[in-house]
């Protein structure tokens, strides 16, 4: 194969792992959004919180990685919960500004929090995978590339048939359709909102692992839910298919502008700006994204 | 509620200074404003120019969010381009402030015109997101553009100056911030009660009523985002003849939620409110900061719990508020007076 088809392939690659992991974020976002219509600004501080419930739980409980990673999931389950039932509840039915602020408040506590009880350091797990890198064909993907990505995958489709395939996940989907007629039919609409803020956590949690496996954990590690916007957007707020592709396209996106554009601009990196170009042409054209559901309204 | 307040006529019902009360007061603070740089020590001094600077973004946003209703996570960013193109005009044509403020704040407003143009295709939750994108790649414009912006290296401005004199210390450039401040102010309690100001409350309250009786939501919506950046425009050319350098770290996201903090925390829709949520917002880290240099001698590391306080601290201000005083600073202030003018015959 000649130079350039592996560099392109490897970009390509390289993309999809990427998209992989934003795609897992972007998933928190919907399950929130489609439950509750609030766009949570703190997932990336859930993804920040849970990577360090189970680095604690790792380093400082010396527990195998399985179980600290079940650990992190029920302990972000739970801040899940105490979120809705306590920040969230009250501000049903308010102004969209204030839920936004709420959540983008949220965020600001976590990050101060987290800095308060673990410090600023950047830390990281100790070894989980074997370090052997994996060749796919001409291609070599690191090894804590690979098995994260893994996780990432697991963890999309575990939610994705559980949302399409369990009682709950059909009392979730009932309950984003249509408010009314789902708490007409018996579903307890409260049991549901606490349910999708915990799934949501949970979600962000085993992607706060996935990013910190592969770039080290900090309370900066929430930075990344910021870059996810662009994935919600094009995929649809409320579409768990949208958010899968959406993470893919913007993720490669992402990595081919960094690989052929970056190194032709001098010092810039429009690697940085890709997505975010992506969002505002989405929300030109198509503002509902590719799989949203198209809300009819006045403007 | 006031007693013996008669209106006689339309033009003192609406008049902005309503009671002798108010009028007298009004006199009072100006005159202490006037007063003041000569009385404080440097560090309030530069606290309350930064204060000024602020206030008049704050209230660029609280026209855009509390007045019309429309959400902006980009308001930072619209500072940015109002400091960029007054330290431009400054410092590459050597034009005096009093053209170079202006034109920035009409830089910034034209910026504000193409953002708003989303508006009219989405709203709410959108529209965050859609400001949020123009906050992000405007700061990476400010980065990236080398040739013009300066880069990371950025733009060194000389004083401002009126007629050869220099604005050049904290007492000077106060001047220049209050009087622009009280200006922008006096304006924004105008701009409520005209024909466009009662036309964006009725956008906020509800558009499909406002269109029926004969409110233009595209016109109104755009023109509110045009004004709301021009403040911020404003703000952002006051900054650069404060601080003297400009770099695009200036203006991060972090500052736009400021803003936004500002904004909720002193009062939606408030006029005052917005002059209260600066001083506070601008005066808690303050504190934060004196407190933990107090218990220095009990417990020493303190100080290096300080950042990530105010992150907390800053973050269960604006949910606090949120969840119990969602009316803000302004509402707590109106019913202090409330108490104290009825008292002793209510609570």
């Amino acid at each position: 194969m000649s130079e350039g088809l592996v560099h392109l392939l490897q970009l390509l690659v390289s993309g999809v792992v990427t998209g992989g992991i934003y795609a897992l974020v972007a998933m928190g976002f919907v399950v929130v959004y489609k439950a509750t219509h609030v766009i949570n600004f703190a997932t990336g501080e859930f993804m920040m919180l849970g990577a360090f419930f189970a680095w604690t739980a790792m380093s400082a409980l010396s527990a195998p990685f399985a179980v600290a990673l079940v650990a992190a999931l029920l302990a972000s389950a739970l801040l899940g919960m105490a979120t809705e039932r306590l920040v969230l509840r009250p501000l049903l039915g308010q102004r969209t500004i204030s839920v936004i602020m709420v959540t983008i408040g949220l965020a600001a506590i976590f990050k101060g929090l987290a800095q308060i009880v673990w410090s600023g350091d950047y830390r990281s797990y100790p070894a989980i995978f074997p370090r052997a890198p994996i060749a796919l064909g001409p291609l070599l993907l690191p090894s804590r590339q690979f098995y994260p990505f893994l996780i990432a995958l697991a963890a999309i489709a575990l939610v994705g048939l559980g949302f399409r395939f369990t009682r709950t996940g059909t009392a979730m989907r009932a309950t984003a359709d249509d408010q009314m007629a789902a708490f007409g039919m018996g579903i307890d609409i409260r049991r549901v909102f606490s349910l999708s803020w915990s799934l949501a956590a949970m979600t962000a949690a085993v992607a706060g692992v996935v990013v910190g496996i592969i770039g080290g954990i900090s309370p900066q590690l929430g930075a990344i839910g910021l870059r996810t916007f662009p994935v919600v957007i094009l995929g649809g707020l409320d579409s768990i298919g949208g958010a899968l592709l959406g993470g893919v396209v913007i993720g490669v996106l992402e990595n081919l502008a960094g690989g052929y554009v970056d190194p032709l601009l001098d010092g810039a990196s429009l690697k940085e700006v890709v997505p975010f170009v992506v969002l505002v042409l989405t929300l030109m054209v198509r503002p509902y994204g590719l799989f949203g559901t198209r809300e009819v309204e006045r403007l | 509620m006031l007693i013996g307040n008669y209106k006689e006529t339309y033009a003192a019902d609406e008049a902005i200074l309503r009671t002798p009360a108010t009028r007298v007061w009004t006199v009072v603070a100006l005159g202490a404003a006037l007063a003041f740089p000569f009385l404080a020590g440097d560090y309030l001094l530069y606290l309350v120019n930064l204060m000024g600077v602020l206030a008049i973004g704050a209230l660029g946003l609280n026209i855009l969010i509390g007045f019309t209703g429309q959400i902006s996570l980009g308001h930072a960013a619209f500072m940015g381009i109002g400091a960029y193109g007054t330290a431009i005009l400054a410092s590459r044509f050597g034009l005096p402030f009093w053209i170079t403020i202006p034109a920035g704040g009409a830089l910034a407003c034209a910026g504000g015109m193409v953002v708003g143009v989303p508006s009219l295709r989405v709203k709410g939750l959108y529209l965050a997101i859609a400001t949020l994108a123009a906050q992000v790649i405007l700061e990476w414009v400010f980065t990236n553009w080398t040739s013009v912006t300066g880069g990371i290296r950025g733009i060194n401005v000389a004083p401002a100056s009126i007629l050869g004199f220099p604005l050049d210390t904290d007492t000077r450039i106060y001047f220049l911030i209050l009087g622009v401040a009280v200006l922008h102010f006096v304006l924004a309690t105008n701009l409520r009660r005209s024909r466009w100001g009662r036309a964006f409350v009725a956008v906020r309250d509800r558009d499909v009523a406002a269109e029926i009786v004969g409110v233009n939501l595209f016109r109104t919506k755009i023109l509110s985002f045009m004004v709301s950046s021009y403040y911020a425009g404003i703000a952002g050319g006051l900054w650069v003849y404060f601080t003297k350098v400009l770099t695009p770290e200036n203006f991060p996201l972090s500052l736009s939620i400021q803003f936004l903090a500002i904004v909720i925390v002193g009062g939606l829709g408030s006029i005052p409110g917005t002059v209260y949520g600066t001083v506070f917002m601008t005066l808690v880290p303050e504190m934060l900061k004196a407190g933990t240099g107090l218990v220095r001698g009990v417990w020493p590391d303190a100080q290096s719990y300080l950042f990530p306080l105010r992150d907390v601290v800053f973050g269960l201000l604006i949910v606090v508020f949120l969840i119990f005083e969602p009316h803000g600073l302004a509402e707590v202030w109106n019913r202090v007076k409330r108490f104290f003018s009825l008292w002793p015959f209510a609570k």
